[in-house]
C-alpha cells in the first residue's frame, strides 16, 4: 500500500506521434493528448477502434518511445506498474503460478498467492500450463499476474475481448472484486461503452485519429448501486454528452 | 555382436522409460528396432560368407576385434579421447554460434554486414579449417578442438540466427513491462523459445562433429578413434576399424537415448499435455 496523498496521478501530455510506414507514408495517431488519472482512480479510455489507444498504453508502458511529449507516472509506494495486455501473454512454458511468480520483484516471489488465486477462481489451475486453459480462465491467470506485483500503477488493455458475453461479464465482476480488494490507480483501454460505463470512475473519451480527448465523463455512482437501471440512465445521460460517440 | 548387443540395451532402456506411458506402444517400436538391427547383422553375415576376404570382414571377426581391444583398455582410452574432443568442440560451437545467432537475428543491419561472413565460412572445407588451424596453431589439443568448432559454428549460426528471427516481442515485452532481470529473461524467456531450434543444432550439431573429429585425430592427434582408424588403415586391418566405428556409434546412440531424448522430453513437457 503506498501512503495516500503522496502519490502523484498519472499525468500525460503527449503533443504528437507518427508512425511511418515501410513505403514512406506517415500517419500521425496521435495530436495533443493530455489528460490525468487521479490517484486510485479506475479511468477508462474510451474511444473508436483504431484511434490510437493501444499506441497510448504502449507508450505510458514505456514500449515505445518514438514521441513527442512527455508523461509522468505515479511517485512513490512499489513505483511499479502492471499490464494486462489484449492477449494473455503467459509464458507457454511456465506453469500459471510459475507465470505469476516471475512477474513479481526477487523479494516478494515468495509470497502467499492463496487469496488472490482463490478470488479468481484460479486456486485448482496453479500448476497447469497455459495451452491447458480456455481463454478467459487464460485471462484470469493474466489479471492474477498484474494484480500479484501490488503495482503503483495498473494498464488494462481491452482485456475482454473476443470473449463471450457472459465470460466477460464475469471476468468484469472478478476484475472489480481484486481491484475493490486493493484499488490500484487503473487506466483500461476499451471501446465498449457499457464496459466503461460498468467498471470505471470516470471515462476520458477519445476522438477518432489523430487522438486528442473529447472530454470527461465522470461516474460519481458507486459501482453496487450501477443496476440496470442505473446503467441505462448513465447510458443516456452519456449520449447527451457525447452524442456522436457509440 | 555390437548391434544386437546395443540394440538390447536400447529396448530395456525405452521400455523402462516409457513404461508408465503405456508399455504396449512403445515395445512393438524398440521390437522393431532390433528386428531390423538383427537382419541387417544377418545380411551382413551373409554376403561375408559368401565374398571371404580379409577386406571384407563378417560380424564375427568384428566383435573378436572389439572384445580383444576392449580388453587391453585400448578401445576405451580412444573412445574416451574421441569422445571429450566431441563434447568440447560442441560446447564451444553451440554457446559461440547461439551468442552470434542470436545477435545476427535480432539486429537486421549487423546481419545484412555479416550474412557474407557467414556464408563464406559454412562454405570452407572442413580439411582446409583442419589443416590451417594445425598450421597456425600447431599440432595441440586446442587447434584440434577449435578447427572442429569453427567448422560447426556457420550452421549453429544460421539456425540460431532464424530462431531469433522467429521470436514472438510480445513476450520481450510483457518482460520489459514486469522489469524481468537479465538472467530471467534469457532462462524464461529467450531460452524456450529457442530451444527448438537449439535442439535442431545440436542434433545435427553432434553427428556433424564427431565424424570432424575423426578427420582432426587422423591429421594431427596421436589418440582417439580416428588415430585408430588410420592405423588400422596402414595396416589394412578392416575388422578393426570397423570395430572401433560401430563402438562410436553405438556410444552416440546411448548418449542420444540417456541424454538427448530425455532432456528434450523434460524441455518440451509443456507441450505435450493435451489441452
Amino acid at each position: 500500500m503506498q501512503p495516500v496523498g503522496a502519490a502523484v496521478p498519472l499525468r500525460v501530455d503527449i503533443a504528437e506521434k507518427t508512425f511511418r510506414s515501410a513505403h514512406g507514408v506517415s500517419v500521425t495517431a496521435l495530436k495533443d493528448l493530455s489528460f490525468e488519472v487521479r490517484q486510485g482512480e479506475f479511468a477508462c479510455l474510451l474511444g473508436p477502434s483504431g484511434c490510437g489507444k493501444t499506441t497510448t498504453l504502449r507508450i505510458l508502458l514505456g514500449l515505445d518511445r518514438q514521441f513527442s511529449g512527455s508523461f509522468q507516472l505515479p511517485e512513490g509506494g512499489s513505483r511499479r506498474i502492471a499490464a494486462v495486455f489484449q492477449e494473455p501473454t503467459l509464458l507457454p512454458w511456465r506453469t500459471v503460478e510459475q507465470n505469476v511468480r516471475l512477474a513479481l520483484p526477487k523479494s516478494l516471489r515468495a509470497k502467499n498467492l492463496d487469496g488472490l488465486f482463490n478470488a479468481l477462481g484460479l486456486a485448482g489451475m496453479r500448476s497447469l500450463y497455459p495451452a491447458e486453459l480456455s481463454l478467459g480462465l487464460a485471462r484470469r491467470a493474466a489479471l492474477a499476474r498484474a494484480f500479484a506485483t501490488e503495482p503503483a500503477m495498473l494498464f488494462l488493455d481491452e482485456p475482454f475481448v473476443s470473449l463471450d458475453g457472459r465470460t466477460a461479464e464475469q471476468l468484469r465482476r472478478l476484475l472489480l472484486t481484486v481491484w475493490s480488494a486493493r484499488p490500484t490507480t487503473a487506466l483500461m483501454v476499451t471501446h465498449n461503452l457499457t464496459e466503461a460505463l460498468m467498471l470505471s470512475d470516470r471515462i476520458i473519451v477519445l476522438s477518432p485519429r489523430p487522438a486528442h480527448v473529447l472530454g470527461m465523463f465522470d461516474i460519481g455512482l458507486p459501482r453496487q448501486d450501477r443496476n440496470p437501471q442505473a446503467m441505462s440512465a448513465l447510458l443516456r445521460s452519456f449520449h447527451q454528452k457525447f452524442p456522436g460517440v457509440t | 555382436m555390437t548391434a544386437r548387443d546395443t540394440g538390447g540395451r536400447t529396448l530395456g532402456d525405452t521400455t523402462d522409460i516409457s513404461s508408465r506411458s503405456g508399455p504396449a506402444a512403445t515395445l512393438i517400436p524398440a521390437l522393431t528396432v532390433t528386428i531390423s538391427l538383427l537382419g541387417l547383422c544377418l545380411l551382413w553375415s551373409l554376403a561375408a560368407n559368401a565374398w571371404p576376404s580379409r577386406a571384407f570382414p563378417g560380424p564375427g571377426q568384428v566383435w573378436q576385434v572389439l572384445l580383444k581391444e576392449a580388453a587391453s583398455g585400448d578401445l576405451f582410452y580412444h573412445l574416451g579421447a574421441t569422445l571429450g574432443r566431441v563434447a568440447a568442440a560442441y560446447v564451444v560451437a553451440i554457446i559461440v554460434g547461439s551468442v552470434i545467432g542470436i545477435l545476427l537475428g535480432s539486429h537486421r543491419g549487423a546481419d545484412r554486414f555479416f550474412s557474407p561472413w557467414v556464408i563464406l565460412f559454412l562454405n570452407i572445407p572442413a580439411l582446409v579449417i583442419i589443416v590451417l588451424a594445425y598450421i597456425w596453431f600447431g599440432l595441440n589439443e586446442v587447434a584440434a578442438i577449435g578447427a572442429v568448432a569453427v567448422n560447426k559454428i556457420p550452421n549453429v549460426v544460421v539456425t540460431m540466427r532464424e530462431g531469433a528471427r522467429a521470436l514472438d516481442p510480445s513476450y520481450a515485452e510483457m518482460a520489459a513491462v514486469y522489469r524481468f532481470g537479465p538472467l530471467d529473461r534469457v532462462r524464461h524467456v529467450l531460452l524456450p523459445q529457442l530451444q527448438p531450434y537449439l535442439a535442431a543444432a545440436s542434433r545435427s550439431g553432434i553427428a556433424l562433429i564427431w565424424k570432424i573429429v575423426l578427420v582432426v585425430e587422423l591429421l594431427g592427434r596421436s589418440n582417439g578413434v580416428g588415430f585408430q582408424i588410420y592405423l588400422y588403415f596402414q595396416l589394412f586391418d578392416v575388422a578393426a576399424i570397423l570395430a572401433y566405428t560401430l563402438a562410436f556409434v553405438a556410444v552416440m546412440l546411448v548418449i542420444e537415448l540417456l541424454l538427448v531424448q530425455p532432456v528434450e522430453r523434460h524441455a518440451t513437457r509443456w507441450r505435450r499435455r493435451p489441452a
